[in-house]
């Protein structure tokens, strides 16, 4: 699919992403990750700053979202942005690994969860089901 | 087999990182991450790591100065620094965080004190021998491709 991302309020055919992840390594391993895709992207810090990013008019293709984030954590920020009709590709990122955690992750809308350390191998798949 | 001494060097030096456990595959994913537009990018991700990590490990030191022990803050903190040791490769580092985060579950004080002290002298190891490793890369110049580990 063409990726119809909005930055600034300009289109651009370039896929565009949004990193949810309070650390600053992952946010900067993941956005070298993407950029390497080609792929336009931002980083927020916690869940309540990716939903304000949308509530000021903004989408994404992609939402790489972090789970444990102070504030705002990934399974409510999932939450409410799916409240709010936001359909992006939903990826929750995750050091997780009970069953029952990433099942509650999982359930409040996520459309697909991957282990951290992300790799480019990881993401490719993620990309791919955006693709379809 | 490299002719250029100080890459010869660095290749020995990087794979006696591997070999010797300090890091597993997710370094090699931070190398592959390097390019000509971002030369020096696991240098860069290395040094945020210390940086970053070094006020998680003031808060642990902290936290253990204070009885009775607050387990499920420990774990928080650690859960945190394991996360980042994980993301750069950091293998031994990511071992004594697990472990450590394995006592603060079973409430076992004395296991999170030899533990910590434990995680402390690999963390610094590894600074240590990443420092010396990065000073070579520099001395040798960018390379055109990353190497695997065999």
């Amino acid at each position: 699919m063409a990726a119809q991302g909005r930055h600034g309020g300009q289109e651009s055919n370039k896929m565009t992403a949004l990193v949810v992840d309070d650390n600053t390594v992952n946010r900067m391993i993941h956005h070298r990750l993407l950029d390497n895709l080609g792929i336009e992207n931002v980083a927020v810090v916690n869940g309540k700053e990716a939903v304000d990013i949308h509530c000021s008019g903004k989408t994404f293709d992609l939402i790489l979202m972090d789970m444990d984030m102070p504030v705002m954590n990934g399974i409510e920020a999932t939450r409410q942005l799916r409240e709010m009709g936001i359909r992006s590709m939903i990826a929750g990122v995750s050091t997780r690994s009970m069953e029952r955690e990433i099942r509650e992750f999982i359930e409040a809308g996520l459309d697909d969860y991957q282990e951290k350390p992300l790799t480019m191998s990881k993401l490719i798949s993620i990309v791919h089901k955006i693709n379809g | 087999m490299e002719r250029n001494p100080l890459r010869r060097q660095l290749q020995i030096m990087r794979k006696s990182l591997f070999d010797q456990g300090y890091l597993d595959e997710q370094f090699v994913q931070l190398e592959e991450l390097q390019d000509e537009s971002n030369p020096n990018f696991v240098e860069e991700v290395v040094t945020l790591y210390y940086r970053d990590s070094a006020r998680l490990i003031l808060n642990i030191e902290q936290a253990l100065e204070r009885k009775p022990y607050n387990f499920h803050k420990l774990d928080a903190y650690m859960h945190q620094f394991k996360g980042s040791s994980s993301s750069i490769g950091a293998k031994k580092v990511k071992a004594e965080s697990t472990l450590f985060r394995e006592y603060c579950k079973s409430g076992n004080g004395e296991g999170c004190m030899r533990c910590f002290q434990q995680l402390k002298k690999e963390y610094t190891t590894l600074r240590k021998k990443l420092e010396a490793y990065f000073q070579v890369a520099r001395q040798a110049g960018p390379m055109e491709t990353a190497c695997r580990p065999k």
